[in-house]
């Protein structure tokens, strides 16, 4: 993800303490620890279980449990396609397998030069304006093939 | 000064709707017009997204869909003052498509300023909540009974027991769980109300809290409604900061305040238990009922859970009374189903209508049939797990009871259209994979059900014993559909047991090409 900072127990110290008022902080906290670090890494999960009092076991189930948390560094840019009924409806499925076979990826994968991460979203509440997908959090309507490749180079510069 | 409406309604920024208002913004400026932009929800016409809106003295002039490269024309054109252009409607509330609905949860949404209390207000905000702080908690819980409301979530659960339920426990402490959680394809009704009307959900969630005895609201919501997240925490510290939220509000003793989390693209979660456990910061794992949530809910204290439409017309209900709400509907549904109608459509949108309108006219006339011009096929109604309905149930009326007769549900209220280019096994295999993918786990028939069920559409795609597999495929889905914890295992057979009732020709196509 763009701009991401190196991760360091200190600050990932600072952003659970952060969070220890609330009700059942986990959640809030691991979507913190993401958009601090671009990723929730392994050293943070571990903090997360001693500062709530659970096993590592279980913290590492809710963060694995969650499509949205990632163990690792994703790319510079995330691209997110629906590939749910409506947009299935449009022909999004086809449109999708193209566009990752041109990319050479698979659904979750990264191009190699680490700018795109390409990963399947099942809906976003746009499917009146099927096929949708969310490029860096900004949705975009009526997606075609060109919509696409033009995503795919910008994220490259 | 002359007053702009261009939507911040997700579609509408979809489609353009941010540089839109940039444009606008710019072009005002270089031609010395002194303007007011205000960002408000959509009208729900979202085919005509992004629709600028401009007030006239004969009413709301729309321009739709308008792209950055009209603006000049626009402006050229008068449009300030309602003048002629190729993308003028006309009178948005003349709209046929505004005219044909009953607006009743929806009725304010792309109307106001999302955000401005004064606005809210003027039309008819907080009403509900005054009434209901001069009749009391019981004859709240009793006007909500009366009223019929269902949860609009899916389950079509009468929202009045539930209140019941909580109210009865002992006092302590209680909670408001909003489920925003709207995770179904083809719905979208709850996204547009908190972007375009978040005070009325905050309004339902006061007067629910005050019936039930409860001081502290959730409202969680999807991580994949990015900008929702921002209104709505926007909504909310408007609300603080004039009163409505917090301690003693408008100095009726009440306190109640609302926090939003945001989910983290688990579907399973939009299933209540599971969206508790959420809550909790566990994983979304469901839990098996009894004990209710109303007795044993968040952090194992008493809670009414509501999906975002039914607490968003709470506050109707309470200004207006039960017997308004409930003399709309036919049988056991009363009231307004707002119906979101999407997929390949020419005219997609949110209508809010009374129950009891047929499918086809819906689909036919309404959405005007397929966007590629080609027959209609399918519709998918209820989301992922709802059933597919064919060309031939078309006279089927939107009631709960109707659909539920023909083995169909009408869930959130989500129809997805298909035309005939659709291949009905694939749909079939893409429901078992989904809900494959989206299983908890916790129990077998959903998490290994569906993993055998993709296994066995595959086969039968092949043309692998087509017979004994279709045989199979049904005793899985009858095993899925009566042995799961929850409506993910349960309700996951209905769109590929319809597929292959209604569509069986699908299935039986020798060496069928892969439709990926």
């Amino acid at each position: 993800m763009a701009g991401a900072a190196q991760y360091s127990d200190e600050r990932a110290r600072e952003i659970i303490a952060a969070h220890m008022g609330l009700q059942g902080p986990a959640m809030p906290i691991l979507h913190a620890l993401q958009k601090e670090f671009g990723y929730v890494p392994d050293a943070a999960v571990k903090q997360m279980a001693e500062a709530l009092n659970i096993s590592r076991a279980e913290m590492h189930g809710v963060v694995t449990f969650y499509h949205d948390f990632h163990r690792a560094p994703h790319g510079r840019h995330t691209l997110k396609i629906c590939r749910a009924e409506s947009c299935q409806s449009m022909g999004a499925e086809r449109q999708a397998r193209a566009f990752l076979d041109k990319l050479k990826l698979d659904w979750g994968g990264t191009t190699p030069d680490g700018a795109l991460t390409v990963e399947p979203v099942y809906c976003l509440g746009l499917c009146a304006h099927s096929p949708s997908a969310l490029y860096d959090g900004e949705p975009i309507g009526c997606v075609d093939s060109e919509k696409l490749d033009e995503i795919a180079a910008e994220a490259r510069d | 000064m002359a007053k702009v409406y261009i939507p911040l309604d997700m579609a509408a920024v979809a489609m353009g709707a941010d540089k839109l208002a940039a444009a606008v913004t710019k072009e005002a400026a270089a031609r010395g017009e002194n303007i007011e932009i205000v960002r408000n929800g959509s009208r729900g016409m979202l085919w005509l997204e992004p629709l600028i809106e401009v007030e006239t003295p004969a009413g709301r002039v729309g321009y739709g869909p308008a792209k950055v490269k009209d603006v000049a024309s626009l402006f050229d054109a008068g449009f300030l003052a309602g003048g002629a252009h190729a993308l003028n409607i006309g009178i948005v509330d003349e709209h046929p498509w505004m005219k044909k609905q009953n607006r009743v949860t929806f009725v304010r949404c792309g109307v106001i300023d999302p955000l401005s209390v004064a606005e809210y207000e003027a039309h008819d905000g907080f009403k509900g909540l005054k009434r209901a702080f001069e009749v009391g908690p019981a004859a709240v819980v009793e006007e909500v009974a009366k009223s019929g409301l269902r949860g609009r979530g899916g389950a079509g659960f009468p929202t009045g027991i539930k209140w019941k339920t909580v109210a009865e426990c002992p006092p302590g402490e209680k909670y408001v769980v909003v489920n925003a959680d709207e995770g179904d394809s083809g719905t979208f009704a709850d996204r547009m109300i908190m972007e375009g009307d978040p005070l009325s959900l905050i309004e339902g969630m006061l007067i629910c809290g005050y019936a039930v005895g409860a001081s502290k609201g959730y409202v969680y919501l999807r991580s994949e409604y990015p900008i929702v997240a921002k209104v709505f925490q926007a909504a909310i510290e408007t609300a603080q900061e004039s009163g409505w939220l917090g301690k003693n509000i408008r100095g009726s003793g009440f306190d109640f305040d609302v926090e939003l989390r945001i989910g983290a693209g688990a579907y399973v979660c939009g299933e209540e238990t599971s969206l508790l456990e959420s809550l909790e910061g566990k994983r979304g794992i469901v839990r098996a009922k009894p004990p209710l949530p109303a007795h044993v809910g968040l952090f194992g204290k008493p809670t009414v859970i509501n999906n975002v439409l039914s607490m968003a017309t709470i506050p109707m209900i309470m200004e207006k009374g039960a017997k308004h709400y409930a003399d709309l509907g036919v049988g056991r549904s009363r009231g307004t189903m707002p119906l979101q109608i999407a997929g390949n459509v020419k005219y997609g949108g949110l209508f809010e209508t009374d129950f009891g309108i047929p499918l086809g006219v819906v689909v036919n006339e309404i959405a005007g049939g397929t966007r590629s011009g080609r027959p209609v096929r399918a519709v998918q109604v209820g989301g992922p797990l709802g059933a597919y309905v064919p060309v031939s149930l078309f006279d089927l009326p939107i009631d709960y009871e109707a659909f539920a007769a023909k083995d169909s549900l009408i869930g959130h209220g989500g129809l997805v259209v298909f035309d005939d280019t659709v291949d009905m096994s694939w749909m079939a295999r893409f429901g078992m994979e989904f809900c494959a993918i989206e299983s908890c786990g916790k129990c077998t028939p959903c998490r290994l059900g569906s993993t055998r069920g993709v296994e066995t559409i595959d086969k039968i795609r092949d043309g692998l014993n087509v017979d004994a597999n279709i045989e199979l495929l049904k005793d899985l889905c009858h095993t899925m559909r009566f042995g799961s914890l929850c409506a993910l295992g349960g309700f996951a057979p209905y769109p590929v047991e319809s597929a292959l009732r209604h569509f069986p020709e699908d299935f039986r196509k020798p060496a069928l090409e892969a439709a990926e």
